[in-house]
Parts: C-alpha cells; sequence; structure tokens
C-alpha cells in the first residue's frame, strides 16, 4: 500500500515539475524544477529496489548535472523572462499529444511474456549495491572502461572549449564580445 | 543497255547536286554549261535507248530492277525501271525539250542572282519526271510524281521574294497535293487487292477483279491526274504558275509535269479498257476543260496565260483520246504538243525580256519589225497548235476529233471542234496583238530587241520537230501499238470530210483573228460585255476558292491555334510544369534550417512510426 | 497494485512531456532540460523493467545512460559557450543560417 501512495504522490510531484519545465518563462523555475524533478526519479529508483542507481542519480544528475546547468544559467540575465516566438504550438502539443497517446496505448496492453528470462539475475541475499558491483566489474567491465574514458573526454573537451581565454572574465568583457 | 538507262536517269541528277553546290553564290557560267551537257547526255542516251527498243519492240524492252526498297512482310517494292514504248517515247520528248530550255535558260537567266539555284532546280525536275516515266512500279511512280510536284513549286515560287510567286507556287503544290490523296488511295486500293504495286502484275491481276472496285481504282487514279494535268476543279494552278520564269512555264507547263497525268491514264490503259464508263466520264471533263480554257484564253491580258490555258486546252483533247480508249493518239498528240507549245513560251519568254518583263500584248505591237525570228518561230507553233497542215498539230488533232466522231460522241466531237476554232482564234490573237498592228510600245518607253543567238539556236529543233513530226506518225503508230491497244477507226469514209471541216474552222478562226485585230486592239465596247466579263475573271472560281475554302480553312486554322493549341495544350504542358514547381517551392519549408523545425519533423516522422506499430502488432495478434 | 505496466505509462507520459520541451523551447539552455527529461524518463522505465524480471541489465543500461548524460551536458555546455559567444545569442532561431 506504501508503495501504491508513495508511486502516485511521486508521479504527480514529476509530472507537475517537468511540466512547469517546460512551459515556464523563468529560466530560473525550469531549473529549479528539474533539479525537482531529478530528485523525485531518484524516489523512483529507490521505489524500484535499485538502490545504488537512486543514490547515483542524486550524485551525478541532481548534483553535477544540475550544478553545471546553474553555471550555464549565468548567460542569461534572470530577472527578465525568455522570450521566444513559437510558431505554431497546436501543431506541438498535438504531434506530442499523439505520441503519449500512442505510447499509452502501446505499454498499457498486458505484458505478459513468458519467454523472457533475466540475463543477469539478482543474487540473493546480497544487497543491491553489491550486486551491481558485482555485476559491473565482471560483466559489464568494458563499458565501464570506455565511459571512464568518455568522461575523461568530455571533461578536456569541456575545458578547452569553454575556457580558451582562461585569464579573461567572460562577464566582464560581454559588452566586447560577439566573435 | 542498262548502262544507258542509268545514265539517262541519274544524268541530271548529277547535273542538279553540282549545280547545288553553288546554289548561294552568284552566278557562274559553269553551272549552266555543265547542266545543259549532262541533260544532253541524257538525250542521247534516250534516243539510243528509243533505236534499241525500236529495232525490235517486243524483245528489246529494257528492264532493270536497281535495288530493294521496301521489303517488309508480304509487300516488296524495288526500285525498278523499265524502258519500253511508252517511256521511251516519253523520255524522247522530255529531255529534248529539257534540254533546249536549259540552254534557252542559260541566256534567259543570264541577269539573274539566282542563275545557280535555277539550274540545280531545273535538273532536279528533269531527274524526278525520267523516274516518273521510268517506272516498273506505281510505287516509283509516285515518287517521281511528288518529285516533280516539289520542284514544280521550287520553280513557280523561284523568285520567293515576291508575294504573288511564293503564293502561286503554294497553290500548285497544294491543289497537287489534295490530288495526290485520291491517287494514293487508288494506289492502296491496287495493292490490297492484287498485292503488287509492278504494272504488269497489278494490270494481270486486276482481270479478276469485280468491277465496282475497278471503278473506284479507276476514279481515284484520275483525280491524281487531274490535279496534275490541272483538269476542272483543280485547274486554277495552272493560270497562276506562270508566276514562274519563262523557262519553267515551257518545261513544266508545257510540256512535261502536266502531261504526267495522260501519261498515268496511258499507263494503266490495261485498267481503263476494263472500265469504259469512267473512261467516258474522263473524256467528257476533257472536252469540259477544253472549251472551258478556250474561252477565258480568248480575252485575256497576259501572254503567259493565254498560252497557259491554251495548255489547258490542249490536255483536255488529250484526255478526250485517253479517255475514249485511243492511247496512242494521246501519245501522240502528247508529244507534238510538247514541242509547239514548249516554243511558244519560249517564245514568248524571249518577247517578255525585250519587253522589260512586260506580259500585256495591249502595251506590245508591232515587234514583227525587231524581233523578226521570233516572231516567225512563233508563228510556226502557233499555226501548229492550231492544226493546219502540214505542221504536227494537224495530225494530231485532227485524229482526236476522228477518236470522238468514231465512238458516236456527236457531243464531244462538236466541243472539240468548235475548241479549235476558238485556239486558232486566240493563237492568232495573240500573234496579231504582239506581233503586228500599231506599235503602241513606243508610247510606254519600251525599247525592244531581240534575244541572243543561241537562244534562238536552241528553240530551232523544236520548231524543225514541230513541223515535221506529224509525218512519222505511221512509223509512231506501229512502234506504240506493240504494246498500246491499237484503236479501231469506223470512219474511214468520212475521214476526209472530217479533215476538211476542223481544217475549215481552224483557217476561219485563224482570219478572224487577223481581221480583227489587224489594226489593232478591239473596241473597248466589247470589254463591256458580261460574257466577256465572265471569261477575264475565269469564271469567278478563284474567287469563289477564295471564300469556299481558304478562308473558312484560315479561320478553323486560327481557331485551332488559339483556342486549342494554346489554350488546351500549352495550359496542359504548363500545368505540369506549374505543378512541380509549385509542390517544390511548398515542401522547401521542410529543410529550412531551424532546428526546431527539424525536431518537429522527426517527431512527426516518430508519430508515423508508432502508429504503423500498433497497428501492425494488433493486427499481428488478432490475425493470430 | 502497481505493476510494470504503472511504471511504464509514467515513463511514456513523462517522455512525451520531455519531447513537448524539445519541440517548443526556442532557447537552447531550455532544450538541454527537456532532454534531461527525455533521459530520465528513459531510465524510469529501465529501472522498472529490470525490477520486474529481476535482472540487473537494466541498471547497469540505466548507470550507463546516466554516465553519458553527464558527459553530454559537459560538452554540450562548451558549445553552447562557444555558440554565446559567437552569436551574442542562445536563441535557436539566431543558428539559423539558411534562408528557407
Amino acid at each position: 500500500m506504501f508503495e501504491s501512495i508513495a508511486f502516485y504522490v511521486f508521479s504527480i510531484l514529476t509530472i507537475v515539475s517537468f511540466v512547469v519545465v517546460v512551459t515556464t518563462k523563468n529560466a530560473l523555475y525550469a531549473l529549479s524544477s528539474l533539479a525537482a524533478g531529478m530528485i523525485l526519479i531518484s524516489g523512483f529508483f529507490f521505489l524500484l529496489n535499485a538502490d545504488f542507481l537512486g543514490v547515483v542519480q542524486i550524485v551525478v544528475y541532481t548534483g553535477a548535472v544540475m550544478a553545471l546547468y546553474a553555471f550555464g544559467m549565468m548567460f542569461f540575465d534572470t530577472t527578465t523572462d525568455l522570450t521566444e516566438k513559437h510558431g505554431n504550438p497546436k501543431a506541438v502539443f498535438a504531434l506530442s499529444g499523439m505520441i503519449a497517446l500512442l505510447l499509452v496505448v502501446m505499454l498499457l496492453a498486458p505484458i505478459a511474456s513468458s519467454h523472457v528470462s533475466a540475463l543477469y539475475p539478482m543474487v540473493e541475499g546480497v544487497g543491491n549495491s553489491e550486486a551491481v558491483g558485482m555485476v559491473l566489474f565482471t560483466k559489464y567491465l568494458i563499458p565501464f572502461e570506455v565511459a571512464a574514458v568518455m568522461l575523461l573526454v568530455a571533461m578536456i573537451g569541456g575545458i578547452i572549449l569553454a575556457g580558451k581565454k582562461m585569464d579573461e572574465s567572460l562577464t566582464l568583457s560581454e559588452q566586447g564580445e560577439g566573435q | 543497255m542498262e548502262k544507258y538507262l542509268y545514265i539517262a536517269l541519274f544524268a541530271p541528277l548529277l547535273g542538279s547536286l553540282t549545280a547545288a553546290l553553288f546554289g548561294a553564290r552568284p552566278k557562274t557560267l559553269f553551272t549552266g554549261l555543265w547542266t545543259s551537257a549532262l541533260l544532253a547526255v541524257s538525250w542521247i542516251s534516250s534516243i539510243l535507248l528509243f533505236l534499241h527498243v525500236y529495232a525490235d519492240p517486243s524483245a528489246n524492252v529494257v528492264h532493270v530492277e536497281m535495288m530493294n526498297w521496301i521489303s517488309a512482310g508480304n509487300l516488296s517494292i524495288p526500285f525498278g525501271f523499265v524502258v519500253d514504248q511508252v517511256s521511251v517515247t516519253m523520255m524522247i520528248v522530255v529531255t529534248t525539250v529539257s534540254t533546249m530550255v536549259h540552254v534557252y535558260a542559260i541566256g534567259y537567266m543570264s541577269h539573274d542572282k539566282g542563275f545557280n539555284r535555277f539550274f540545280s532546280w531545273l535538273s532536279a525536275f528533269v531527274f524526278s519526271m525520267m523516274i516518273l516515266v521510268m517506272s516498273d512500279n506505281f510505287a516509283g511512280l509516285f515518287i517521281g510524281w511528288e518529285g516533280v510536284g516539289l520542284c514544280s513549286w521550287g520553280l513557280i515560287g523561284f523568285w520567293y521574294h515576291k508575294q504573288s510567286a511564293s503564293w502561286a507556287a503554294s497553290e500548285a503544290f497544294i491543289m497537287n497535293r489534295i490530288a495526290d490523296l485520291g491517287m494514293l488511295i487508288g494506289i492502296f486500293l491496287i495493292y490490297w487487292n492484287t498485292g503488287t504495286l509492278q504494272y504488269d502484275e497489278a494490270f494481270a491481276a486486276m482481270n479478276d477483279l469485280e468491277h465496282a472496285l475497278l471503278i473506284t481504282i479507276g476514279a481515284f487514279l484520275f483525280v491524281g491526274a487531274m490535279g496534275k494535268s490541272a483538269q476542272f476543279p483543280l485547274h486554277t494552278w495552272l493560270a497562276d504558275a506562270m508566276e514562274g520564269p519563262t523557262p519553267v512555264s515551257a518545261l513544266i507547263h508545257a510540256a512535261t509535269m502536266v502531261t504526267a497525268g495522260v501519261y498515268l491514264v496511258i499507263r494503266a490503259n490495261p485498267l481503263y479498257d476494263l472500265i469504259p464508263e469512267v473512261g467516258y466520264v474522263i473524256a467528257s471533263l476533257g472536252a469540259f476543260v477544253a472549251i472551258f480554257a478556250a474561252t477565258m484564253a480568248l480575252v485575256n491580258r497576259d501572254i503567259k496565260r493565254i498560252i497557259a490555258y491554251s495548255t489547258l486546252s490542249q490536255l483536255g483533247y488529250m484526255f478526250v483520246a485517253a479517255g475514249l480508249g485511243a492511247y496512242w493518239v494521246a501519245l501522240f498528240h502528247l508529244m507534238t504538243h510538247a514541242f509547239f507549245k514548249a516554243l511558244l513560251f519560249l517564245g514568248a519568254g524571249n518577247v517578255m525580256h525585250a519587253m522589260n518583263d512586260e506580259l500585256d500584248p495591249f502595251k506590245m505591237g508591232g515587234l514583227y519589225k525587231v524581233m523578226k525570228p521570233t516572231a516567225i518561230l512563233m508563228i510556226l507553233a502557233s499555226v501548229a497548235l492550231a492544226g493546219i497542215y502540214p505542221f504536227a498539230g494537224f495530225f494530231s488533232k485532227d485524229k482526236i476529233l476522228e477518236v470522238a466522231f468514231n465512238g458516236d460522241h456527236y457531243i464531244l466531237w462538236g466541243t472539240l471542234w468548235v475548241t479549235a476554232g476558238l485556239t486558232a482564234f486566240y493563237s492568232f490573237r495573240l500573234i496579231m496583238l504582239t506581233f503586228f498592228g500599231d506599235e503602241r510600245y513606243k508610247k510606254l518607253g519600251f525599247h525592244p530587241h531581240e534575244a541572243y543567238s543561241y537562244m534562238l539556236w536552241a528553240m530551232a529543233p523544236l520548231a524543225v520537230l514541230a513541223a515535221i513530226a506529224g509525218f512519222f506518225e505511221h512509223a509512231f503508230v506501229d512502234f506504240v501499238t506493240t504494246l498500246l491497244p491499237s484503236y479501231e477507226f469506223h470512219t474511214h469514209h468520212v475521214e476526209m470530210i472530217l479533215i476538211a471541216v476542223t481544217s475549215t474552222i481552224a483557217l476561219l478562226g485563224i482570219g478572224t483573228a487577223v481581221t480583227i485585230y489587224r489594226n489593232g486592239m478591239l473596241h473597248p465596247k466589247w470589254m463591256e460585255n458580261p460574257l466577256y466579263k465572265l471569261f477575264t475573271n475565269q469564271y469567278y472560281i478563284p474567287q469563289f476558292y477564295e471564300a469556299a475554302f481558304s478562308k473558312p480553312y484560315k479561320e478553323l486554322s486560327i481557331i485551332f491555334w488559339k483556342q486549342i493549341d494554346m489554350k488546351i495544350v500549352d495550359a496542359t504542358v504548363d500545368l505540369v510544369a506549374n505543378t512541380f514547381f509549385n509542390v517544390g517551392t511548398q515542401t522547401r519549408g521542410v529543410q529550412n534550417g531551424n532546428l526546431s523545425t527539424m525536431l518537429r519533423w522527426m517527431a512527426l516522422g516518430l508519430t508515423l512510426l508508432l502508429t504503423f506499430g500498433l497497428i501492425f502488432v494488433v493486427a499481428a495478434t488478432l490475425l493470430g | 497494485m502497481i505493476t510494470l505496466n504503472h511504471y511504464l505509462v509514467l515513463s511514456g507520459l513523462l517522455f512525451s512531456i520531455g519531447l513537448v520541451g524539445v519541440l517548443r523551447r526556442k532557447n537552447l539552455l531550455m532544450l538541454f532540460f527537456a532532454t534531461e527529461i527525455m533521459l530520465n524518463a528513459v531510465n524510469i522505465g529501465f529501472a522498472a523493467i529490470s525490477n520486474h524480471y529481476g535482472d540487473l541489465s537494466g541498471q547497469m543500461f540505466a548507470f550507463f545512460i546516466i554516465a553519458i548524460a553527464a558527459s553530454e551536458v559537459a560538452v554540450g555546455l562548451g558549445l553552447l559557450i562557444l555558440m554565446y559567444k559567437r552569436k551574442s545569442s542562445v536563441d535557436l532561431d539566431a543558428l539559423t543560417t539558411m534562408k528557407g
């Protein structure tokens, strides 16, 4: 019972906050709502017995990614509203509505396939983190290493892209920019 | 002997092609000399062939098949040529007159810019005519038929800057074309029913065909002959064809092209022997045309047109003979007529050149003093035309009148008899107005002079032939009737009387003309006569054709152009093009470089895929 | 009872919301936000399936998606900064160089 209450509460909150992200005119509201949404999603993960994943979600997404976005927000004058030229909003909602409808219809169908068997079954007796560790460092080792290299590359790329002139301040020289 | 056939046939072509090379250049005397020389070669070859065939007519006919032309399924048409009695006669006539005209034209066209082009067309014409007379099947005949039509167009409209000349050329060609449709239908019918277009095989097979079909074939073939030989109602082009240079009129519209129709009827004599009804219609039409043309020549004020109507009239005579079954008589008259008519035209050319291309005899007069040789030649030709003994016209014309009388066709005979009188009258009207009487030209400031001597020498052989050709009648008959059917005359007892009657009216006509015109023109009071007006306006037939055919056709053409072609056809094609263009313009927005737009299109694609996937899955589960 | 279908429907809905944002937003940064939403929606789906079948593969997948998303954000923001320096605007319509 707790599960269903938790599920519905989390889901409503998540949907509302994401809708805010998508439709609001204020950039700060969008940012905050996104952060909130991330946390709530980690709540889902905890509900689904994916403890490790939930923690990683909080740490990486809500911590690192949102912080990055917060830095990105520095490009805006956040006191004014975002002015966006929306061409034909009805078409967008219609399109997305259609997709949503289709997905819901498809996914509501009872999925009762008994031919699906677990590839990496959960080990009994150990907690989720240990199980993840066991699988991650044995069966998924190569993707793990590759992901590590990719993160390194992304980091270096990010630094180089964004920090060309390290001795200049971006905000102070904003008026003279336009290269 | 076959090499002479090829020489006779292709020498004019060679001349024509070489002259064509110089077509755009100013006059080079070489072209005139070269083409005339080649024509002379062809002439000599024709004479050699004639002598060969004459020696033994039944065995010495030269028949060659040059190459295969069409061989498709059951249809086999070769390029074949035959030199038999009829075709060798035509060849002699054509080459003789052509050679003389070529030499004459060197002098006549000597001041013309298109000298080289003229000789090219002229030799091409002779080549086509040779194909026409030498071919041994209907398809080759038709090729030559069309070829002479084309060259006639090119030569009538030779001075293409003149609007009247271009118009006359087109009129001639179109009228010929209309008739050619009839001839083509006839040829198709022949092929369809006999399976072959070769003369001998087709005629042999015709004996088995039913009578109505034969009448149809004969009628259609005659329609083709009507166009080429300018019988009523397709006659208006001949008078207008006088827009071309005079050598052209001499060659084409006196001696060769217009006789092609008569040649066709003579060649198809096995067919026409089977359908005497059609022959009678041909003869009646011929007689009508004879008197019809003679009446129009009585009052005309253009020397070339008078001679042209005279040709038309004589063609009517030939058709009377051919229609009544006396084919050799028609051929004989064709031959003699070619000589003296060509001579008449060439003489008229001399007069025109002397009078600075003036055509109205009312503005001439008394030219005898200045142009004696031309006058003598023309008088000789006119006498031959009128049919006075001992000149050639007497023998041939008399024979035709005898043929008409022989078959008890007294109306035909009467018509032709009156026409003979009219012929004599207008020929000598022309002579008197031009060469005798008071010298009207002096007031108008003309300074006439005689033509070059070599031109007169070119006319001389024609004069000689016009004089003596009649005496070869018996030899001719014996020669030709080995191929053509001979004609039985039952009128030997009245023969002398007929000759006397005919000669009387001819002399009467000459006498009347000399008397009336001795002192000059006719009283202007005559010109108010309604009959005179009718004749002068050619029975108002050209006006009728203009109103009844030309105008409506032009209106129809304009409708087709403006309404159908521009509005419907063009609009449809433009619609197709515009549709593509507009579709392109509309769909250009898909790729406008805007990320948002591209994402939307992506989402649309996703929707479509999901829909299809859903439908597919549902269908799969429902249908199992 | 909360079955797998509930989670999947929720995942689909969140995905659509993210899609609306992607289609609608003209500001590049907001576009990134919407992309994040979509990725997270998919993560929920993976985790739910993994839970249902007792298979850890789903969670591994979600884990890697998080890693990739993080690096994507890093590089993406770097590019965003470069574009801002060039065009002084982060509006999507300013990126368009084709004339249509």
